[in-house]
């Protein structure tokens, strides 16, 4: 198949930049050794086992597998490339040959993710050493294939929406300022600030059916353990809802951008 | 005073060509603050969340740590009007060998580089961290005398040169290698450590961020100044001077490495 071409091609173009994969990755765990104290500070200060639900142990496990599924599924550089293609041109190529582009660009995906992982693995691992002690996993066997499942759509989740963005570049010249807008509301409301669950419940609500909190906090609740019965079954329906309409949506915007490319380019 | 005059003009100039490329793409403009100022407030709902959950963080009260991270809003902001368009960009210019150009000009290199475009839909968020800054601290019921805004204004520039050289040598990196998208992130992942108090942070940690990369003192200082108006404010400010000194040394010595390993990579 062409397109596992694809998927070793993007191998050898990450590889390249693994210095600044390793960069990248080391000043990840800044935040999180931030959180970590935060949080160290705040459960002292208050004296007691529990925060909205959260033992001590809970939230490190939380903020931990969090960085790793951060490294996992998260675009790092792809809207931009992808952006970079439609507007100078180079997309050009790719129509005249028998590749789909969105297709192409959803091999080289996983493979700069699974590149990055192998990297960044070094630093996390430390990491994960130093504060192994505290960290707890659920028992059931059940929440483990939901949140691996889980955590895949999260990946193309994040894969769509930043594709979509991407596309926008067929009618605007400057797509920076809202890639960024969407970014800051992904950085809060997908829960890589702190758990959602600690929010209010009406905040909980909204963001039930707001597509932010499947690009992240979802499989990272799941796999600590915080999401049990009916909760768990109608948010991973959501996450799965969220993800076709993010595929389709996405491959519509593609369709009318190439008409929009082609009709003035000539 | 010659020289300082000539900087001065070219800074003027600077800012003049800035504020009509704003004005071009106003839009754009306008997007810009909307999404700073959401920045900002997503910060201050996370602690209304954290709040909810305990009465302080640290020996800090809520609206002490709302002064905190205002202070913070405040340094970034100014640093970013100042500085951050021009250092996100050198990588680019050493990639493309368009920093020839700047090296031509009759000014400082290093100056040039780091102040030629300004950002100014920061200095409106500026103010908003100020605003906010204002409010909490007639929420805690200070009066600041006029010396202790100053010394906070000077804590607060000190912070801004902190956070200009962490940004300035992360943008040298480039110069050694490739690609450094991740600079960007760099930086907001450092400077995000000065957000919460600074008794949070403990051992190696706390000892590496605050001497090595001096990222926790720049917004604790001011903000501890402001709310702590029985407490001394000079031992706080001795540090963050010193660190801030040493710090823009740094940039200044790296600026040198730098320039050698540009010179001898192009001819």
């Amino acid at each position: 198949m062409q397109y596992s071409k694809a998927f070793s091609l993007g191998v050898q173009n990450t590889l390249v930049y693994r210095w600044n994969f390793l960069i990248r990755a080391l000043f990840g765990l800044v935040p999180v050794g931030a959180a970590l104290y935060l949080w160290a500070a705040l459960y002292e200060a208050r004296g007691s086992a529990e925060v909205g639900g959260y033992t001590f142990q809970m939230m490190v496990t939380y903020f931990i597998v969090l960085l790793v599924a951060e490294n996992l599924v998260v675009p790092v550089e792809d809207e931009w490339q992808i952006a970079a293609d439609i507007r100078e041109g180079r997309l050009s190529a790719f129509l005249l040959r028998p590749v789909d582009y969105p297709t192409f660009r959803l091999m080289l995906f996983p493979s700069s993710r699974l590149v990055y992982t192998a990297v960044a693995i070094v630093p996390i691992a430390l990491l994960i050493a130093a504060v192994w002690k505290h960290l707890v996993f659920p028992g059931e066997l059940l929440l483990w294939v939901v949140g691996g499942v889980s955590l895949l759509l999260a990946g193309l989740l994040q894969f769509f929406i930043s594709f979509m963005l991407a596309t926008l570049a067929f009618w605007f010249l400057e797509i920076s300022t809202l890639v960024f807008i969407v970014y800051s509301f992904e950085y809060f409301l997908s829960g890589r600030l702190f758990p959602l669950d600690l929010m209010p419940p009406f905040f909980r609500e909204l963001s039930f059916w707001m597509p932010f909190q499947y690009e992240m906090y979802f499989p990272v609740a799941v796999l600590v353990g915080r999401l049990r019965g009916p909760e768990l079954w109608q948010g991973f329906a959501m996450q799965i809802a969220w993800t076709l309409l993010a595929w389709q949506l996405s491959r519509w915007l593609w369709a009318r951008g190439l008409r929009h490319y082609q009709a003035s380019g000539g | 005073m010659e020289t300082l005059r000539k900087y001065g003009r070219i800074y003027a100039m600077f800012l003049r060509n800035s504020l009509i490329r704003d004005m071009t793409f106003k839009a754009n403009f306008v997007l810009w603050i909307i999404t700073e100022v959401f920045w900002f407030v997503g910060q201050l709902v996370f602690l209304e969340v954290l709040f909810l959950h305990t009465e302080r963080i640290a020996d800090w009260s809520k609206w002490e740590v709302v002064v905190l991270i205002g202070t913070h809003q405040i340094i970034t902001q100014i640093f970013q009007a100042l500085f951050y368009m021009n250092l996100t960009n050198l990588p680019e210019l050493v990639r493309t060998g368009k920093l020839d150009t700047f090296l031509l000009l009759p000014v400082d290199s290093q100056f040039a580089v780091s102040t030629r475009q300004l950002g100014l839909d920061n200095v409106v968020t500026t103010f908003v961290g100020v605003a906010i800054v204002a409010l909490a601290a007639f929420k805690l019921g200070l009066t600041p005398t006029p010396l202790a805004l100053l010394l906070y204004s000077g804590a607060v520039v000190l912070g801004v040169a902190v956070h200009y050289s962490i940004m300035f040598a992360l943008a040298s990196l480039s110069f050694w290698i490739v690609r450094t998208q991740g600079l960007i992130y760099g930086y907001y992942s450092l400077v995000s450590l000065s957000r919460y108090p600074q008794s949070v942070y403990r051992g190696a940690f706390g000892f590496i961020f605050t001497w090595i990369i001096p990222v926790i003192l720049v917004a604790n200082v001011p903000a501890r100044l402001l709310t702590r108006p029985l407490e001394a404010p000079w031992p706080g400010l001795w540090k963050l001077a010193l660190v801030a000194c040493l710090a823009l040394a740094g940039s200044r010595l790296l600026w040198r490495a730098a320039l050698r390993q540009y010179g001898s990579a192009s001819s």
